[in-house]
């Protein structure tokens, strides 16, 4: 026999834990594949997710797109492979928009587990503050302001340990509940990968209109090969692929000023890619050991070293995608 | 302790080791495969497993990208990238109609692949199994640590660039590795410093000595730094075999001695 107030107590831990856990293989209630997949045989809610339309789109989504109003322009920064620099051209990009003080720049890093732009961005230790409308984002300049998991957490040392749905739901949660205010450019830094973080972020946005996808590779056809399965996937989503960077593109070394290739282009780099697969060449990058410097201090490496082939080859490619946001495809255009 | 016969296909495999980063794109599957060439060079035999599912580098890595997995009895049978059969390899490459294609799939999907991978490849007799992950700690690496847990793998690498964002990274996944269990065989700092073919300057590109302190920091050991070496990336695009084609190559030497490292953690476990 059951006390009342036990009985109650484990209704409710049981009716979240039925909705947290799906068995391992579960094609998900959004998917077509819902209620017929191999793995749903068995399952107690088999019924449900096969005869019953899809649950319908998320609520959030509406909520997100109430929200998003407020933002202009919202570009991600995407690569299949790690480490080419994404959170590097994200923090710069946005350093270089925010030069322009009439604008207004945020920067939303959805690498959950691995989130560099507070360091790059000199923000460490920084903490998210509550306010009435939501959570604020750290503001770097007053008019550039940041999100990031790493402000969540307590110490360095921290491991986000998460699975996607609880990744998808922090997702959720910055672009919903975080008081971005008028935005003019929402540049959005992810993890490496063609996953959870990707396909959320592309759902959540998707009734506001994304202005399209920055694609980040070094030369070598390691990377690029990758970054060929996340040009595929942007094309699957209906992602517009605003161009592609190809940042480490040749070293130069400071002593006897000759280039070297680093990481060898030996498929015809990121240029021979673009023609191939007919997306635009934005820009090459070279790799300047400066550059990891003022990461590593959380520096804008405009102001560190302005000169610098790289930061002149930044600059080139920021303004494309000004121009890319501002002329090529006007507001009442793009599509929802 | 687990009975032979529950073991499965995982019951011959002496020795199993994962290649871990918080980071992407510092060399986890460049350590991987060479790790796994330096150990088929002292006599043993090899397995990869790449669990990286959204980017396998692997295939290439070792040119064996346009080939295809078969059935047996008992499962998969892996790639085996040399005729005497002394490296093999499963990932998802393989299995892929085009190399191109995106792997566009949420945690469970790829939970449920991760888990035939450890049960259902057919390895048959193996020294040492190396298994190559993307970079964070999520639903792989955490499918991964759970599924292997009852063969108990004998650890971790971890490997890292030297600059500190990179390094912060690899912070959390050494903190992932306590949490769950998983003994660190110690870390490797990748990219560290470049000679220069023209004047033999060394630039510390990604900066240096990152990987150490950290070693240092968290009370586990150094492996070792592996320079950046243009010898290295070719051989990798290439699909060539590093270590017997450079052995004078300055990665070399490194990569030599992680491996004795790994060896003699394991020769105490196989007596």
């Amino acid at each position: 026999m059951f006390f009342p107030a036990v009985a109650s107590a484990m209704a409710e831990r049981v009716g979240p834990a039925l909705v947290d856990v799906p068995p391992h293989e579960c094609p998900g209630t959004g998917s077509d594949q819902a209620g017929k997949a191999a793995a749903c045989q068995g399952c107690p809610n088999q019924g449900l997710c096969s005869s019953a339309q899809p649950a319908g789109p998320d609520p959030a989504i509406e909520e997100i797109k109430e929200k998003m109003k407020t933002v202009k322009h919202k570009i991600l920064v995407l690569s299949g492979k790690g480490g080419v620099g994404k959170s590097t051209f994200s923090a710069h990009l946005a350093h270089g928009l925010a030069e322009d003080e009439n604008k207004q720049v945020a920067v939303l890093d959805i690498d959950i587990c691995g989130p560099s732009i507070p360091k790059i961005m000199g923000l460490e230790g920084e903490q998210v503050h509550q306010s009435g409308s939501g959570w604020s984002p750290v503001y770097v300049e007053e008019n550039l302001g940041v999100m990031s998991v790493g402000f969540l957490l307590s110490s360095p040392d921290d491991a986000v340990i998460w699975r996607g749905p609880k990744k998808n739901g922090m997702i959720k949660q910055f672009l919903r509940d975080v008081d971005w205010g008028e935005i003019d450019y929402l540049i959005v830094d992810t993890p490496p990968g063609t996953s959870d973080e990707h396909l959320s972020i592309v759902q959540y946005l998707g009734a506001t209109c994304i202005d399209g996808a920055v694609i980040i590779t070094t030369p070598q056809e390691v990377a690029l090969q990758d970054v060929r399965k996340e040009i595929n996937f942007c094309r699957k989503v209906k992602l517009p692929v605003i161009g592609v960077v190809e940042n480490m593109s040749g070293f130069v070394c400071p002593k006897c000023k000759k280039e070297s290739q680093i990481f060898p282009p030996t498929t015809g780099g990121a240029e021979m890619m673009c023609l191939t697969l007919n997306v635009p060449l934005l820009g090459k990058v070279p790799l300047d050991p400066q550059i990891g410097k003022s990461c590593d201090t959380g520096q804008s490496f405009f102001s560190e070293i302005p000169n610098s082939p790289a930061t002149l080859s930044y600059r080139d490619i920021i303004q494309r995608i000004q121009n890319y946001c501002s002329h090529d495809r006007p507001q009442e255009e793009r599509k929802p | 302790m687990e009975a032979e016969a529950e073991r499965g296909n995982l019951a011959g495999v002496q020795h199993i080791i994962l290649v871990l980063s918080g980071k992407g794109g510092v060399g986890k599957s460049t350590i991987s495969t060479e790790l796994a060439l330096a150990l088929r060079h002292t006599g043993k035999k090899v397995g990869i497993l790449d669990v990286d599912l959204c980017g396998p580098s692997i295939p290439r890595m070792l040119n064996v990208q346009e080939r295809d997995v078969h059935q047996c009895d008992s499962g998969w049978v892996p790639v085996f990238v040399d005729q005497d059969k002394t490296i093999s390899l499963m990932s998802i490459g393989f299995l892929l109609e085009k190399p191109d294609d995106a792997v566009v799939w949420r945690g469970p999907k790829k939970n449920a692949l991760i888990k035939r991978f450890v049960s259902d490849v057919a390895w048959g007799e193996l020294d040492f199994l190396i298994v190559d992950t993307p970079p964070g700690t999520s639903d792989e690496h955490i499918a991964t640590v759970e599924s292997l847990r009852p063969y108990q793998p004998l650890g971790a690498v971890l490997v890292t660039t030297p600059q500190a964002v990179s390094v912060g990274d690899v912070r959390r996944e050494l903190t992932f590795c306590k949490k769950t269990g998983l003994r660190v065989i110690g870390i490797v700092e990748n990219m560290s410093g470049f000679v220069c073919p023209h004047c033999s300057e060394c630039s510390n590109v990604f900066s240096k000595g990152g990987g150490q302190e950290l070693a240092q920091h968290a009370g586990v050991p150094f492996l070792g730094c592996v320079p950046l070496d243009p010898q290295l990336t070719q051989s990798l695009e290439g699909g060539r075999d590093f270590i017997q084609e450079f052995p004078k190559s300055s990665a070399f030497p490194a990569l030599v001695g992680i491996t004795q490292h790994i060896l003699s953690m394991a020769s105490p476990r196989s007596s």
